[in-house]
């Protein structure tokens, strides 16, 4: 006899296999939801709390201990200033590594070791990082807590992530590009520069780009460099003291439970932080989108 | 007459032309020849990078060593830096920071895994690509910014409902931590899963498995090492991450497990000791380099131990 089978028995377990795969695609999609639900209670949030205090003599103002009168001036100086350090020295150290790795050096040991020593630099804590300026930076070159030490040690944070963009944007540029210009006899050095670096600096740019919004936001090697909270000149050069907007974040929200508007101010600063990062992303976009050549 | 000048003018320029390219041709040469060893010396401040992060931790953390047995700080359950007898033990810091991991595992693993499940197995192309960018959008926001959350809405949000958690603690911070993780975790896994080849898939389908039978017993185990991969590295980000903690989880050095109560990371102890007034050469300001080799050494082993399972058991096919 052929054993047959129970027809209201295969339609129940099929319905239930149906269902479940329904019940388990609405969970897997709220999941992917709850990201977004708590950025935006998130930005609610930091919006309902800084809102009132972002006006003009907040932005132009000196800080200041009494909430009404305090402004962000500084903070914003001392971050532009460490911008101008992280964006020449990532640019060039971190563009002239991917060259070297990228174009010059042979495959082998050498090359291999380099790159799992910026990825694994790529892992440190930025703490650490924060230590490493403290001793080299700040105390055996003697420089203090200025700019110029400020800069160097978040250029060194962010150095891995520009060095793999950069690599990955110069083995984009198709290899023909670089030939045909052997062949009309220009040296290495000269297709690189004329050729190769050309074609592959959009996406540098946008690496580049990225990576500084993350020196932007980076509190952690700061708090360690002993950047000062309160700091009412601004910052006018390389050797001056500085304080930046994170940092002005963390002191006003650690304060905010001795002085409630302090957490309006630490607010009102977030929102020109990631309005700040929010517009250097966009520029990123735009590069990419705008000069990315396909080929 | 006149012809016969210009020629002459002509060859003089050609000479001069030679000339000038001979010279040219020096100077390329030189470029050339330099280039290669300067773009090397740049390539080598990656290596100088590591070398002075070792030396600056060891130097320092050996000193620190000579006031305090290594035995005593690792295996310490007490640390009382600033009392009159000042004891030096690591483990209420290691426990704060297994701790907060742990509650940020809790909240990532789960929920960045199934959003990388409904990414690259059950969203639209349309779909995916507003939900991708989005999500990296949590990626880009400073930690800053989600200590500022942990501490000014969390943490009052949660004692709200238990009045008994402390203004600071490790729960709210750890929650926090989660969502910061979620989308390394998310795109991570997402790689993963989309890494594997379709003719897997539709061979399982075509058996007549359900979407969601495919996704656990094809998909997953095929991805497995990347998942798994994925993990430890959000379990790397925890450990080293620093502001959320120190924000919101407040200085106590206690040796708890209640999760209600503040308990400081070793992160946290490193910014609490370099941000006050320890001064250079004592032994609290030599313990900061000590604490800062133990994370150093648990974050390397992390990322060492990520690259591991993902080139070892990786499925080729």
């Amino acid at each position: 006899m052929i054993k047959q089978f129970d027809e209201t028995q295969l339609k129940n377990r099929m319905n239930s296999r149906v269902r479940n795969n329904r019940i388990w695609k609405f969970i897997f999609f709220l999941s992917t939801l709850f990201g977004l639900f708590v950025l935006a209670i998130l930005m609610i949030r930091v919006v309902m709390d800084g809102i009132s205090f972002l006006h003009m003599d907040f932005l132009t103002g000196r800080l200041s201990t009494d909430p009404d009168r305090a402004g962000i001036m500084g903070a914003l100086l001392g971050t532009v200033w460490v911008v101008l350090v992280v964006i020449p020295v990532t640019l060039i150290v971190g563009v002239g590594t991917a060259i070297y790795l990228e174009l010059y050096a042979k495959r082998g040991k050498f090359k291999s070791f380099i790159e799992t020593n910026i990825s694994n630099l790529a892992g440190v804590p930025s703490i650490v990082y924060g230590l490493l300026g403290l001793t080299v930076f700040v105390r055996m070159m003697d420089f203090g807590n200025v700019v110029l030490a400020g800069g160097l040690t978040l250029s060194l944070l962010v150095l891995p992530i520009l060095i793999v963009s950069a690599q990955e944007a110069l083995r984009a540029v198709p290899g023909h590009l670089a030939e045909a210009s052997y062949g009309m006899g220009a040296t290495k050095w000269q297709t690189i520069r004329r050729v190769i670096l050309p074609a592959a600096l959009p996406s540098i740019l946008t690496g580049s780009i990225l990576s500084l919004s993350r020196a932007i936001g980076e509190t952690a090697p700061l708090t360690v460099l002993g950047i000062p909270a309160l700091l009412i000149p601004f910052p006018e050069g390389l050797f001056d003291t500085f304080t930046a907007l994170p940092m002005q974040i963390y002191y006003w929200t650690l304060d905010s439970s001795l002085v409630a508007e302090y957490a309006n101010l630490a607010g009102a600063t977030i929102i020109v932080l990631l309005a700040l990062l929010f517009l250097l992303n966009s520029v990123a976009i735009f590069i990419r989108n705008k000069f990315q050549h396909r080929y | 007459m006149q012809k016969i000048s210009e020629v002459k003018q002509e060859a003089i320029h050609v000479s001069e032309i030679i000339a000038q390219n001979k010279q040219k041709k020096n100077v390329s040469n030189l470029v050339e020849k330099w280039i290669p060893t300067i773009l090397f010396l740049l390539a080598s401040i990656t290596i100088l990078t590591t070398l002075g992060i070792l030396y600056t931790l060891l130097s320092q953390a050996i000193q620190f060593f000579r006031a305090v047995p290594i035995w005593e700080f690792f295996t310490g359950a007490v640390l009382k830096p600033l009392s009159q007898n000042p004891e030096f033990g690591i483990l209420p810091l290691i426990n704060g920071t297994l701790i907060s991991t742990a509650i940020a595992m809790l909240v990532a693993g789960p929920i960045g895994l199934m959003s990388a499940i409904y990414l690259s197995e059950y969203a639209s192309e349309k779909v995916r690509r507003v939900l991708k960018p989005l999500l990296e959008i949590l990626a880009g926001i400073p930690t800053i910014v989600y200590g500022f959350f942990a501490f000014t809405f969390v943490t009052p949000l949660i004692r709200s409902i238990f009045p008994e958690v402390g203004a600071t603690n490790i729960l709210s911070p750890g929650l926090v931590m989660g969502v910061m993780i979620i989308p390394m975790i998310a795109s991570l896994s997402e790689d993963a899963m989309t890494s594997v080849p379709n003719a897997m898939r539709e061979g399982s389908l075509a058996m007549g498995a359900t979407k969601l039978e495919t996704t656990f017993k094809v998909v997953i185990p095929a991805a497995f090492s990347g998942i798994i991969a994925s993990f430890v590295l959000g379990i790397s980000r925890a450990i080293g991450e620093t502001m959320i903690v120190t924000i919101a989880s407040g200085s106590s050095k206690n040796f708890t497990f209640d999760i209600t109560q503040s308990m400081q990371t070793m992160t946290a102890y490193i910014v609490e000791v370099a941000g006050g007034e320890a001064a250079a050469g004592t032994t609290i300001y030599y313990s900061l380099y000590a604490v800062a080799i133990t994370l150093f050494v648990f974050t390397l082993l992390m990322n060492l131990f990520a690259r591991y399972i993902s080139r070892k058991f990786r499925e080729e096919y």
